[in-house]
């Protein structure tokens, strides 16, 4: 079975239709790049994979568990909010804005999932938050508070945080738009990195270069629904769909 | 070129004439001429200074002192929690706790602290028994202290400023801090103390040690039901000896003491939550 199986999944903001029904199945160890114009949900999809927004309609699973749902007897019972706490252990997400704590270093930062989320020793933590740091290229910066750091390494200490969690998922949802075009080569290397390691992922993104060279599949996806996908040369090199074809040709 | 002829003649060494502050010194002046006929008409007044001293370490002076630090206190710290919860009701998603909320804050905040201390320790006019039916029952009366009663008004109207202090604070969190705490796995509770009331902190310390010093002064608002506070143990004093001044000069430097140590420690609050 699929990692992540999205079937039908709508969403309503009021009386605006955000998400038409998307359908979307990522593979254990698969890279997905979501593309799209501005507006187009992309974000808010990520979102409802994480169940940071519910649904109005459809299901998604993630790893055979319905997401925002505990299925029993036939039925699947809403989660309350500590539960779905519990679920969103196992799925990473990077933001835009990076959202580290402020008030914590990197590593802290870092340890803050596996000590206050999973309950572990800080002793233990401590040595696997400092590896991943290492992993993505900032040890030396542990102790820095992220005022203190660059909007690209604020965005690996990000990731690492993530990581720490032991994800099965990673979700990134354009984690390179809020970062000088200098900045952005470190970002992609470490989620490069990352895909080569198997970590299964889907990225929201702008960057065509890293959807080409990263990723199995590209979705591309207009007013709430997917237009087209399929294999990087497939759709960002012969794209059959003229909204796909426009968007292309303004953003390459 | 004009330009040229003038930056020749910054060239050359002229001397510099510092502006002069005249009304600087002039109203220096005045302030210390104020102040020093201030001293000197408090040297000729008609008080016996020496006394002071005597006052300020009075037993009943001292009983008065621990009894403001404590209800000051008490009041202060159980203001802090009701507040906590009446933000968390303000801002949650129940919109009955949402009123609720709005009702509170708007009935506590709303009447003058005196006039709630004593509706409170006049409680037993109109309720004989403060109970639950099945549970309990307790004759108002043995309850309501003047303690009890200055603790509730002065607590309760605090608790509604405080209220809206905490909603201030949590409401200056950033959404992508609560996204990100929920995005590792964290629950409410853990995220609003892991994540965001740390960083509400500095939000709300600040206007908190404001409040906590006006609450210190406000204790002496329990003198009117004869709770021995600073200044009604002053009065007790007083009322034997008659040094009136005496007595309220003593209990004033009290407050002074305890509004300056309120502050040291505000400080280091602030301090302590500060920007990284
Ligand atoms: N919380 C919300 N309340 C109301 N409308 C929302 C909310 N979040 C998103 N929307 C609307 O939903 C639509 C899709 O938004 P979304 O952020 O998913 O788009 P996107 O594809 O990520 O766009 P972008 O490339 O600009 O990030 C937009 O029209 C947006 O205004
Ligand atoms: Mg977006």
């Amino acid at each position: 079975m699929a990692l992540v199986e999205a079937i039908g999944v709508r969403k309503s903001f009021g009386h605006t239709e955000v998400l038409k029904g998307i359908d979307l199945e990522v593979e254990r160890g698969e890279v997905v790049c979501l593309l799209g114009p501005s507006g187009a949900g992309k974000s808010t999809f990520l979102r409802c994979v994480n169940h940071l927004e519910t649904i109005d309609a459809g299901r998604i699973w993630v790893d055979g568990v319905p997401v925002g749902f505990r299925a029993a007897g036939g039925k699947l019972y809403e989660l309350r909010e500590r539960d779905a706490a519990r679920q969103r252990r196992d799925v990473g997400m990077v933001f835009q804005r990076f959202n580290l704590f402020p008030h914590r270093t990197a590593l802290e930062n870092i340890m803050e999932g596996p000590v206050q989320v999973l309950g572990r020793r800080k002793a233990e933590v401590g040595a696997e938050a400092l590896a991943l740091l290492e992993r993505v290229g900032l040890a030396e910066k542990a102790g820095s508070y992220p005022a203190q750091l660059s909007g690209g390494q604020q965005q690996r200490v990000a990731i690492a945080r993530a990581l720490a969690m032991k994800p099965k998922l990673m979700l990134f949802d354009e984690p390179t738009s809020a970062l000088d075009p200098e900045l952005v080569g470190e970002v992609l290397d470490v989620m490069t990195s990352l895909a080569r390691d198997g970590m299964t992922m889907i990225v929201v993104t702008h960057e065509i270069g890293f959807a080409r060279s990263v990723a199995d599949r590209v979705v591309f996806l207009v007013d709430g629904a997917v237009v087209e996908s399929g294999t990087p040369s497939d759709v960002l090199d012969n794209p059959q769909q003229p909204r796909t074809q426009q968007f292309l040709a303004k953003v390459l | 070129m004009a330009s040229d002829t003038r930056m020749n003649d910054v060239r050359e060494d002229l001397v510099v004439v510092p502006l002069s502050h005249p009304w600087r010194w002039i109203s220096g002046a005045v302030i210390v001429l104020v102040l020093a006929g201030l001293g000197w008409s408090m040297s000729e007044a008609q008080i016996q200074w020496e006394d002071v001293p005597g006052f300020f370490t009075h037993p009943v002076m001292l009983e008065g002192l621990l009894n403001t630090i404590v209800l000051a206190l008490a009041a202060q710290g159980g203001a802090i929690v009701l507040g906590v919860v009446v933000a968390l009701m303000r801002l949650s998603a129940n919109p009955v706790a949402r009123w609720f909320a709005v009702g509170y804050i708007w009935l506590f905040r709303g009447l003058p602290v005196l006039l709630q201390i004593l509706i409170w320790f006049n409680l037993a006019l109109v309720f004989q028994n403060i109970s639950i039916p099945g549970l309990f029952s307790v004759p108002t009366n043995v309850v309501m202290t003047a303690f009890v009663a200055a603790l509730l008004g002065l607590g309760l109207n605090e608790s509604a400023y405080m209220a809206e202090i905490v909603r201030a604070g949590l409401s200056s969190v950033d959404e992508g801090q609560t996204e990100a705490a929920k995005s590792i796995g964290m629950t409410p509770l853990t995220t609003l103390r892991r994540v965001v009331l740390p960083q509400a902190m500095r939000v709300i310390i600040p206007p908190t040690g404001n409040n906590f010093i006006n609450m210190i002064k406000g204790t002496s608002m329990a003198s009117v039901i004869a709770f021995t506070e600073l200044i009604h143990a002053a009065n007790n004093i007083s009322s034997r000896n008659l040094e009136i001044m005496e007595t309220l000069f003593a209990a004033a430097a009290w407050y002074l003491v305890m509004v300056s140590l309120a502050s040291i420690g505000q400080h280091y609050l602030e301090r302590a939550y500060g920007p990284r």
